[in-house]
C-alpha cells in the first residue's frame, strides 16, 4: 500500500472558498470530529483504502462512507476525505458536487425517490410525484422540518418493468400508485416496520444504507426474494412451455 | 417461432440462487484455468459473443487488444452502472445471480492476464451492492478468488465498488475516471483503455451480461454459444419489457427475435390499446413504431432500420402516450446528466430542453421544429462521447415519425392528449 495512505492525518488549512460555497448554513463547520468517531471512520477509512491499488480510487467510498456518519457530505466529511487520502479540499468538493447522490444538506432519515424519468413518468410517475410533493410539502432535495422524510426526483433507478418505482434510500419499492406512495412516507413517519419490494425485511436509514455503498457489508444480503414479479415472467413462460436454451 | 432460451436467468425462481449453493461450483472457472489463455480468448471470439452493453463490439476481440508481456498490471473492470432509461436487466441479474458475474470476471480475468478487477456498480440499489458483496465474500471464503485459483498460479483481487449517481459514469472511460476518484468525465480516444485505461494500464471494460455470459460459453462451448442468434449476432440476451404491455419484465431470447414474437410471450399491448411506439435498446436508440414489430431484434437489422439494438430495453407506450411529452422527459435527463465537459452536448442538451418545453405547451412554432433537428445535427458526431449523440436520437426519429403530432401541438395551443389514461390506474 502507498505510504501517502497510512501515518498521520496532515493538517491542513480549512479552504475557505470551497468550505462556503458547499456547506451554507452546516452545523458542524470546520469544528471536526469528536476523536473516537474520527478515530472510528480512520480505521474503516484504511480498510477501504487497502483495497485499491492507488489510494484516491477509495474516494467515491469515503466520500460514502462519512455521508454514513453525518446524514449528508459535510464540511467535516470533505475535510476528512482530503486529509487522508492526501487530496486539497477543493479537490474532494469538486469531486463530490459531481454526483448526485452526495448530499450537500442533511437528507432525512428516509430518502424518498419518485422516477420521473419517461417511462415511469408516463405510467404514473408523474403523478405519484404531484400527490406526494403535495402531501409531503417538500419540493425536490427538500427534507422535512423534523428530519425523517426528503424527496427527491429520481432518473432512471434500472427498475423499468415494475413501473411506477419509487425507492427509499436506494431500495426498491415496486409499482406504486399515488396511495401507495403517500400510505409508505405516513408509515415512514409513524416509525412502522417497512419492507422493500426486493430487499432486506426491515428497512435500513439512510446513513446506514450509505455505510453498505462504502464498501462495508451489513450482513443483510441474505434477505429478501432472489427475483420476483416481472423478473420472473419470461422465465415462468419458458417452464410453461418447455422452452430451454440447447443442450450442449 | 423463436422461442426463450434461459441462461443466465434460468435459476432466479429458486430462493437461494443468489449463493453459491444455488448457483453451482465455478466448474467453468476451471476449465478456463486450465486452458491457454489464450485459448479462452479464441473460444470466447469464436463464440461470437458482442458487447451486450449497447455498443456490441466484439468482446474476444476487445480481449485480443490487451497488450501481453508489456510488464504493466492489467485491470478487467466491469460495468455494472446500468442507467439508461429503459435499461433493466444488469441489475435483476446481479440481484438474482451474481455468481455468474463473479465466475466471469475470473474467467475474463485470467485470459486478460489481470490480477486486480472491479465491478462498478451504480449506488442506487444497495441490495444489490450487497448482493455483490457477499457473493465476491463467499467467492473469497471458498478459496475462489484471492491466491492461486485452482491450483493454477492465478491470483485475482476482486472490488465491488458503487458510484454516486452518474448517468455518465456507464461510458467506459468516464468509468474509469469515476474509479479512479475524479469526476465522471469521458476521456479523449484513443488512447482506447486496452492500451491506457484504469491507472494508464491496459484495461478491459466490460458489461455485467457479457460477463456473465462468459462462463456458459467455457462450459458449452463456442459453438452452441454461436448455434443460437443470427449470423452477426450470436448468442442470447435478456430482452426488458417494459410500460404499456400485458406483462413487462425479463425475457432472455436469442437474439433476432422480434417485437412481434416477444409481445405475444408476454400478453401483448396492454388490453384495449394498440402500440404507438417503442424504443429497441434505451432511450438513445432511436424510436420505432409499430411497423417496426417484424423487425429482427439484432444489431444489424435494428440498425438497416435506423436504430440501434442497444441494450434490448424496450419501452413500450400505446396510443396514449404523447410523443412529444416522451421526448422532453428524456431530453430533461440528458440535459441533467451531460458532463459539461464538451460544449456541443452540454449547450445543446441544455437549448433543446428549452425549446422542447416550449413546443409541449403547444407554445412553439414550427420553425421550433427546425431548431430542434438542427440543435441535434449539431451535436451529433460533434459531441466528447455517446451521451451527446444519444441525446438526439428521440429527437430525430420523434420528428420523423411524428411531425404532425409535433403540430397539432401549435395549432391547439396546447398538448393534445390527457395523460391520465397513460398511466396504470387511469385505464381501469
Amino acid at each position: 500500500m502507498s505510504s501517502t495512505t497510512g501515518g498521520e492525518p496532515t493538517v491542513r488549512q480549512t479552504d475557505v472558498a470551497a468550505g462556503a460555497a458547499n456547506d451554507e448554513g452546516s452545523a458542524t463547520m470546520d469544528k471536526g470530529y469528536a476523536p473516537e468517531v474520527r478515530e472510528r471512520l480512520e480505521r474503516d477509512a484504511k480498510e477501504i483504502i487497502g483495497r485499491y491499488p492507488k489510494p484516491r480510487s477509495a474516494l467515491l467510498p469515503l466520500l460514502h462512507l462519512v455521508q454514513s456518519e453525518d446524514g449528508y457530505v459535510s464540511d467535516d466529511g470533505h475535510e476528512f476525505c482530503a486529509e487522508i487520502l492526501g487530496l486539497s479540499k477543493a479537490e474532494v468538493v469538486g469531486v463530490s458536487t459531481f454526483y448526485t447522490m452526495y448530499k450537500r444538506k442533511p437528507a432525512g432519515q428516509y430518502h424518498v425517490g419518485v422516477c420521473i424519468n419517461t417511462l415511469c413518468a408516463v405510467m404514473g410517475g408523474d403523478q405519484i410525484w404531484d400527490e406526494l410533493s403535495e402531501h409531503t410539502g417538500l419540493e425536490h432535495n427538500e427534507t422535512s422540518p423534523d428530519g425523517k422524510i426528503s424527496l427527491e426526483r429520481l432518473e432512471c433507478n434500472a427498475a423499468c418493468d415494475f413501473a411506477p418505482v419509487m425507492m427509499v434510500n436506494w431500495e426498491f419499492f415496486d409499482n406504486q400508485t399515488p396511495a401507495s406512495a403517500k400510505q409508505l412516507v405516513d408509515d415512514l413517519k409513524d416509525g412502522k416496520e417497512i419492507s422493500p419490494t426486493r430487499g432486506p425485511k426491515k428497512l435500513c436509514s439512510f446513513k446506514e444504507a450509505s455505510r453498505v455503498l462504502s464498501g462495508l457489508p451489513d450482513g443483510l444480503a441474505g434477505d429478501g426474494p432472489s427475483a420476483n414479479g416481472p423478473s420472473l415472467e419470461g422465465l415462468k413462460i419458458a417452464k410453461a412451455n418447455g422452452w430451454k436454451a440447447p443442450e450442449s | 417461432m423463436t422461442t426463450l432460451t434461459p441462461v443466465l436467468t434460468a435459476n432466479w425462481d429458486q430462493p437461494n440462487s443468489f449463493t453459491l449453493e444455488g448457483y453451482g461450483d465455478y466448474s467453468a472457472a476451471k476449465k478456463a484455468l486450465g486452458m491457454d489463455p489464450d485459448a479462452v480468448i479464441q473460444a470466447v471470439k469464436d463464440s461470437g459473443l458482442r458487447g451486450r452493453g449497447g455498443a456490441g463490439f466484439p468482446t474476444g476481440m476487445k480481449w485480443g487488444f490487451i497488450p501481453q508481456g508489456d510488464g504493466k498490471p492489467h485491470y478487467l473492470v466491469v460495468n455494472a452502472d446500468e442507467s439508461e432509461p429503459g435499461t433493466c436487466k444488469d441489475i435483476p441479474l446481479m440481484m438474482a445471480n451474481p455468481h455468474s458475474l463473479v465466475e466471469g470476471i475470473i474467467i475474463t480475468s485470467y485470459a486478460i492476464r489481470a490480477n486486480h478487477a472491479f465491478i462498478y456498480v451504480r449506488g442506487e440499489v444497495v441490495h444489490v451492492v450487497r448482493r455483490l458483496q457477499a457473493a465476491v465474500a463467499e467467492a473469497y471464503a471458498k478459496g475462489l478468488l484471492g491466491k492461486d485459483l485452482f491450483g493454477s498460479g492465478f491470483d485475482l483481487e476482486l472490488v465491488v465498488h458503487s458510484g454516486a449517481g452518474a448517468y455518465i459514469c456507464g461510458e467506459e472511460t468516464a468509468l474509469l475516471d469515476s474509479l479512479e476518484g475524479y469526476r465522471g468525465q469521458p476521456r479523449l480516444k484513443p488512447p482506447f483503455p486496452a492500451v491506457a485505461g484504469l491507472y494508464a494500464s491496459p484495461t478491459v471494460v466490460n458489461n455485467v451480461e457479457s460477463v456473465a455470459s462468459v462462463p456458459s460459453i467455457i462450459s458449452n462451448g463456442a459453438d452452441w454459444f454461436a448455434g443460437m442468434g443470427t449470423e452477426k449476432s450470436k448468442g442470447f440476451g435478456i430482452f426488458s419489457l417494459s410500460g404499456h404491455v400485458t406483462r413487462p419484465g425479463q425475457y432472455e431470447a436469442p437474439l433476432g427475435i422480434t417485437l412481434r414474437e416477444l409481445l405475444e410471450m408476454s400478453g401483448g399491448i396492454r388490453e384495449g390499446h394498440r402500440l404507438k411506439f417503442w424504443t429497441p435498446g434505451g432511450s438513445s436508440t432511436p424510436i420505432f413504431t409499430d411497423e417496426h414489430m417484424d423487425v429482427p431484434l439484432d444489431f444489424e437489422s435494428v440498425g438497416a432500420k435506423g436504430s440501434m439494438l442497444g441494450t434490448r430495453a424496450l419501452q413500450i407506450f400505446d396510443e396514449t402516450t404523447c410523443v412529444v411529452r416522451a421526448v422532453l422527459r428524456w431530453t430533461e435527463f440528458y440535459a441533467h446528466e451531460s458532463c459539461g465537459k464538451c460544449t456541443p452536448c452540454r449547450e445543446g442538451t441544455f437549448w433543446l430542453k428549452q425549446v422542447l418545453k416550449r413546443l409541449e405547451k403547444g407554445q412553439g412554432t414550427e420553425e421550433d421544429l427546425t431548431t430542434i433537428t438542427d440543435i441535434a445535427d449539431n451535436i451529433l458526431g460533434r459531441s466528447f462521447c455517446a451521451l451527446g449523440d444519444g441525446a438526439t436520437s428521440p429527437i430525430h426519429s420523434s420528428v420523423k415519425y411524428f411531425r404532425d403530432e409535433y403540430l397539432k401541438h401549435f395549432e391547439l395551443g396546447a398538448c393534445p392528449f390527457d395523460h391520465a389514461p397513460s398511466t396504470v390506474w387511469g385505464d381501469k
